[in-house]
C-alpha cells in the first residue's frame, strides 16, 4: 500500500469516530496525577453504560495546563477540565457527556465563566499564543503515527523528497529565517549548509539535543512526550537537506515517557517507510538511534554532547572546529535543538515566506516558553517572538499572584539575566534579550515578585552552575566557587568592603575567558541583578539589611509588647519552642533560640511580630 | 596550492605571515611573542584549560577573548596580546591558581611577574592545577591512556578511570616528568592506584633499586 493510500484511511476511520472524545492528558505532570488510573476509571464507566461505541477515550497531549493536573478535555465541545478525580468520572459522564452540561467547578481556572460552550482556543490563556511547534496540542494521540498523518503529518516530508533538491530545502529553512532555539540562536540554515558543504568525510550525521538540563524547563520534554513525530518529521527533512546518513536524539535521562514515545516514534515511522532505506520510494536512506544522555548540565553543550554520544567523557572541547566540520566520529555534525527541529516541517509546507512574517526584524517564528514562578498561570505557552514582557506575565500568565509587584524576570535558564520591572514593554527575542544582560536560552521565563531577594537569587543560580561546572578551564571551576563563596558571605551578613567590586571582576573574567559557552554565560545572574539591583548588593554589605527580608542572617524576630495580646498562637507555631509567656500577657521571643522561620510572624493575628533588619553602620 | 595555505594577520601591530591551521600561539612565538601558558605543550594536543594564553583576537569588526594555543590564526585576523583587559584576565587567573595552590613554584613565579601582591580569596592546599598535561602525556605520547579526570567542578582530580586503578599503568614515568607542577611523583601514581586496587596491584617497586616496574 503507498503511504497515500494509508493516509486516506486514517482519514476515514477518524470521520466515523463517535461525537465525543474524551481526552486524557497524558503528560508527566498529569500522568503522575492518575491520568492512567482515571482513563481506566472514564473506560468502566462508559462500559458500564453502554456508550464505549459512541464515546471514545484516549490519551491527549500536555496542553500546559499542568499546575491543575490531571487535565481531561472533551471534544469536539472543547471544555478542558482540571485536578478530575476519579469521583468526577460519574459526573463528568452523565452531566457532561450524556446532558450536554458543563461542570463549572472543575473548569481549569484561567478559563471565564462559561455561557455556553466555547472552544479551548476562546481561553484567556490561549488568546496571544501562536501555535505552530505546539500546533497538535492536545489534538493527537502522541502514540498514534496514524492521528499525526491525519493531522497533515509527513506532508511536509513528502513534499521535500518528491519536489524539492536539498538545496531549495536549505533555501526555504533560510528564508523562514528561523534560528536555533537551544540557546545561542544560529541561523539553522546557514549550520545546515555549512554541514552539507563540508568535505571533512562524505558521511555525515545529524542529532537532536534533548538534554535540558534547565532546572524548571520542560519545553523539551513536552514535545517529545505530546508530538513526537514532528521532532522525527523535522529530522528526516534535514537530514535529505544536509545528506546525512543517521540522526541520533539525545534524551536526558530523567525522561522516561520522552524517552518512550521518541523511540515509539521512531520504530512507527520506520514500519511506514519513513525511516530506513529509499524513504517514501526514493534513494534517499536515513535512520534515527535514540542514546539516552549521561545526565549532566554540561552534556548539552555540543561537543560535550558529541563526545557524551561517542561514549567518552562529556566535557566540552574548544571549538573551532565545530561539529559542522568536525563532530561524531570526526564527521560533519549538525545539531540542533529538539524544537528547532520540530519548526521544519510547518515551514516546509507552508513557506519560509509565511513563516518569516512572524516575529520580528531579526528574530522569526514563535518560542515555546516554561512560564514558571510567581505568575497565575503557569505552564508552556508559545508566542510569536517579539511578543512582550506585559503580555507574557498579565495576559497569558494572568498577572502576579497574590497581586503583588513584579520585581523581576529571569530569561534563559540558570544562566540566564534578571531583567527589572520597568523594561516590562521588551519585546522578547534574542537581540532584546542580549541587550537587556539576558539570553534567549531554551525559554525558561521565571516571574519574581517583591518578596525575592536579587542576592539570594544570584547566588542560587551561581550554586548550581558550580555544581555543574565540568571543571575543565580554570575561570568556571575556580571562579564560580569564588563567586559563590562572595555571594554566600554577602546574604550571611558577612559581607566585607569590597567583594562587591571583586564579585564583579570575577563575574568579568569568567564571562570573557571560559572556554564554553556555560561558563561564558554562567556570570549573567550576578552580572544583571548588579546591573539593575546593586543597591540590593549594598544593602546587604553595607548595612546588613536584606530589603526584601529574604535571607534569614539579616532578620532578627521580635514580639512588640504594646500590640501582643498574649494569644500564644506564635508559642504553638514556634518549631524550636523559642517564644514563651502566660496567656494573655506580652510573650518572650528568645533570640538565642530562634532559627529565623518567619513561622511566629505569619500567625500573628495582631502585627505584633516584627521582622527587622539587623542594622549596623 | 602552497599560496592558498598561507594567511597574513597582525600580531601586537606587526605583519605575520603564517600557516593555515597553525595557532595564533604558534605564530606569536615564531614572531618572539611572549604569551604565558600552562597547558600548552609543544609534544600534546593543545588542551586550552588553563586560559592563561589569552589574547584578543579582532576579526569582521569583532572583538573576542580568546585562547591563543587552540585558535586558528585566520586570515586578516588582528591580535593583541597584552592590553589592559588580557592582563586582568592573566591577573586574575594566577591569583585563582594561586589561591587554590599557594606552594607552587611556578603560579609563584607567575604571581611575581604580573606583581600580584595579595590573594583575597581563603586558601586551599592543592598541588595539582589540573593542566591535564600527564593525562594528555601518558595517552598521547606514551599511548596507554592509564590516568583520566575524575569527578567534576571543583572537586575534578586526576586518577585512574573511575577510581580503578587502570593495569595498563607500565611504570615508566613520562607524566611525573612532564608535570610542570612538579607534583606529580610517581609514588602518587602509584598511591592513588593501591587507593582502589587493593590486591591486584600491579605496578611493582624494585626494593634495590628502588625503580617502579609493572608486573602481570
Ligand atoms: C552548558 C550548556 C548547556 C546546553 N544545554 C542545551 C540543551 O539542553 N539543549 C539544547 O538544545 N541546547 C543546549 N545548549 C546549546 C547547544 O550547545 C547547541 O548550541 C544547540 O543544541 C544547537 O542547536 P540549535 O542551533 O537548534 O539551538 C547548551 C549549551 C551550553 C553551553
Ligand atoms: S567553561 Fe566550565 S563547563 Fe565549560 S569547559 Fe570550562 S569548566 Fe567546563
Ligand atoms: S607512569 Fe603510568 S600513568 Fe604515568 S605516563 Fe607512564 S604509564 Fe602513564
Ligand atoms: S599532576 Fe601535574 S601534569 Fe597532571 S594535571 Fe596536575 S599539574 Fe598538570
Ligand atoms: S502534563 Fe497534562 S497538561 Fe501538562
Ligand atoms: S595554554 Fe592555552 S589554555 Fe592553557
Amino acid at each position: 500500500m503507498t503511504r497515500k493510500g494509508r493516509h486516506k484511511t486514517s482519514r476515514k476511520t477518524k470521520a466515523r469516530v463517535a461525537s465525543k472524545t474524551i481526552s486524557i492528558c497524558h503528560g508527566t505532570s498529569c500522568i503522575e496525577a492518575g491520568s492512567g488510573q482515571l482513563a481506566v476509571a472514564f473506560e468502566a464507566a462508559l462500559r458500564r453504560k453502554s456508550l464505549s461505541a459512541d464515546v471514545k477515550v484516549r490519551p491527549g497531549r500536555c496542553t500546559g495546563y499542568c499546575h491543575v493536573a490531571p487535565v481531561v478535555a472533551i471534544e469536539p465541545d472543547g471544555i478542558t477540565y482540571g485536578n478530575v478525580k476519579l469521583s468526577d468520572v460519574e459526573r463528568i459522564i452523565d452531566k457532561h457527556v450524556i446532558g450536554g452540561k458543563i461542570l463549572e467547578d472543575l473548569l481549569v481556572p484561567a478559563e471565564p465563566a462559561y455561557p455556553s460552550l466555547q472552544p479551548l482556543s476562546a481561553t484567556g490563556f490561549f488568546e496571544k499564543q501562536v501555535l505552530i511547534v505546539m500546533r497538535n496540542r492536545g489534538r493527537i494521540d502522541p502514540e498514534s503515527i496514524e492521528d499525526y498523518i491525519a493531522n497533515d503529518g509527513y506532508q511536509a516530508l513528502a513534499k521535500a523528497v518528491s519536489e524539492m533538491k536539498p538545496e531549495q530545502v536549505i533555501d526555504e529553512v533560510k528564508q523562514a529565517g528561523l534560528r536555533g532555539r537551544g540557546g545561542a540562536g544560529f541561523p539553522t540554515g546557514l549550520k545546515w549548509e555549512i554541514c552539507r558543504r563540508s568535505k571533512t568525510s562524505e558521511t555525515k550525521y545529524i542529532v537532536c539535543n534533548a538534554d535540558e538540563g534547565d532546572p524548571g524547563a520542560f519545553m523539551d520534554r513536552s514535545l517529545l512526550e505530546s508530538d513526537p513525530h514532528a521532532v522525527v518529521e523535522g529530522m528526516i527533512i534535514g537530514a535529505y537537506a544536509i545528506g546525512a546518513s543517521h540522526g541520533f536524539v539525545y534524551v536526558r535521562e530523567e525522561y522516561p515517557i520522552a524517552l518512550e514515545r521518541i523511540v515509539g516514534a521512531t520504530e512507527a515511522a520506520r514500519d511506514y517507510g519513513l525511516l530506513g532505506e529509499g524513504i517514501l520510494g526514493s534513494d534517499f536512506s536515513f535512520d534515527i538511534s535514540v542514546v539516552r544522555g549521561a545526565g549532566a548540565f554540561v552534556c548539552g553543550e555540543e561537543t560535550a554532547l558529541v563526545a557524551s554520544i561517542e561514549g567518552k567523557d562529556g566535557r566540552p572541547r574548544p571549538r573551532p572546529p565545530f561539529p559542522a566540520e568536525r563532530g561524531l566520529w570526526g564527521c560533519p555534525t549538525n545539531i540542533n535543538n529538539v524544537e528547532t527541529w520540530a519548526n521544519v516541517p510547518p515551514i516546509i509546507l507552508k513557506g519560509g515566506k509565511w513563516y518569516a512574517s512572524i516575529g520580528t526584524a531579526k528574530s522569526k517564528g514563535t518560542k515555546v516558553f516554561s512560564l514558571v514562578g510567581k505568575v497565575k498561570n503557569t505552564g508552556l505557552i508559545e508566542v510569536p517572538m517579539g511578543t512582550t514582557l506585559r503580555e507574557i506575565i498579565y495576559d497569558i500568565g494572568g498577572g502576579i499572584l497574590r497581586d503583588r509587584k513584579l520585581k523581576a524576570v529571569q530569561t534563559g535558564g540558570p544562566s540566564g539575566g534578571c531583567i527589572p520591572a520597568s523594561l516590562i514593554d521588551l519585546p522578547v527575542d534574542y537581540e532584546e534579550l542580549t541587550k537587556a544582560g539576558s539570553i534567549m536560552g531554551s525559554g525558561g521565563l521565571i516571574v519574581m515578585d517583591e518578596d525575592t531577594c536579587m542576592v539570594d537569587v544570584a547566588h542560587y543560580f551561581v550554586s548550581f552552575l558550580e555544581e555543574e561546572s565540568c571543571g575543565k578551564c580554570t575561570p568556571c571551576r575556580e571562579g564560580l566557587t569564588r563567586m559563590r563563596e562572595i555571594l554566600e558571605r554577602i546574604v550571611e551578613g558577612k559581607g566585607k568592603r569590597g567583594d562587591i567590586e571583586l564579585l564583579e571582576a570575577l563575574a568579568h573574567v569568567v564571562k570573557d575567558a571560559s572556554l564554553c559557552g556555560l561558563g561564558a554565560t554562567a556570570p549573567n545572574p550576578v552580572l544583571s541583578t548588579l546591573k539593575y539591583f546593586r543597591d540590593e548588593y549594598e544593602a546587604h554589605v553595607y548595612h546588613k539589611r536584606c530589603p526584601a527580608k529574604v535571607c534569614k542572617a539579616l532578620i532578627v524576630y521580635r514580639v512588640i509588647p504594646e500590640k501582643c495580646t498574649g494569644c500564644q498562637r506564635c508559642v504553638r507555631a514556634c518549631p524550636v519552642g523559642a517564644i514563651s509567656g502566660p496567656r494573655a500577657q506580652p510573650h518572650n521571643l528568645d533570640q538565642s533560640l530562634c532559627i529565623k522561620c518567619g513561622a511566629c510572624y505569619e500567625v500573628c493575628k495582631f502585627d505584633a511580630i516584627a521582622g527587622d533588619a539587623i542594622y549596623v553602620e | 596550492m602552497v599560496k592558498r595555505d598561507r594567511i597574513t594577520i597582525t600580531i601586537d601591530g606587526r605583519r605575520r605571515k603564517a600557516e593555515r591551521g597553525q595557532s595564533i600561539l604558534e605564530v606569536a612565538r615564531e614572531a618572539a611573542i611572549e604569551i604565558p601558558t600552562l597547558c600548552y605543550h609543544e609534544s600534546l594536543t593543545p588542551w586550552g584549560s588553563c586560559r592563561l594564553c589569552v589574547v584578543e583576537a579582532s576579526q569582521h569588526g569583532r572583538t573576542r577573548v580568546v585562547a591563543s594555543c587552540v585558535t586558528p590564526a585566520e586570515d586578516g585576523m588582528v591580535i593583541k596580546t597584552n592590553t589592559q583587559r588580557i592582563r586582568d584576565i592573566r591577573r586574575m587567573i594566577i591569583t585563582l591558581l594561586l589561591a587554590r595552590c599557594p606552594g607552587l613554584a611556578i603560579l609563584k613565579n607567575y604571581a611575581n611577574e604580573f606583581g600580584i601582591k595579595r590573594i583575597p580569596f581563603e586558601k586551599g592546599d592543592e598541588d595539582c592545577f589540573l593542566c591535564g598535561m600527564c593525562v594528555r602525556a601518558c595517552s598521547e605520547i606514551v599511548g596507554i591512556g592509564a590516568i583520566g579526570f575524575a569527578h567534576r567542578g571543583a572537586k575534578t582530580e586526576v586518577e585512574p578511570p573511575f577510581g580503578f586503578a587502570s593495569s595498563a599503568c607500565i611504570g615508566c614515568g613520562t607524566c611525573t616528568t612532564i608535570c610542570p607542577a612538579r607534583t606529580l611523583t610517581l609514588e602518587k601514581v602509584f598511591a592513588r592506584q593501591t587507593m582502589h586496587r587493593g590486591k591486584d596491584q600491579i605496578v611493582g617497586r624494585c626494593v634495590v633499586c628502588e625503580t617502579y616496574y609493572s608486573g602481570a
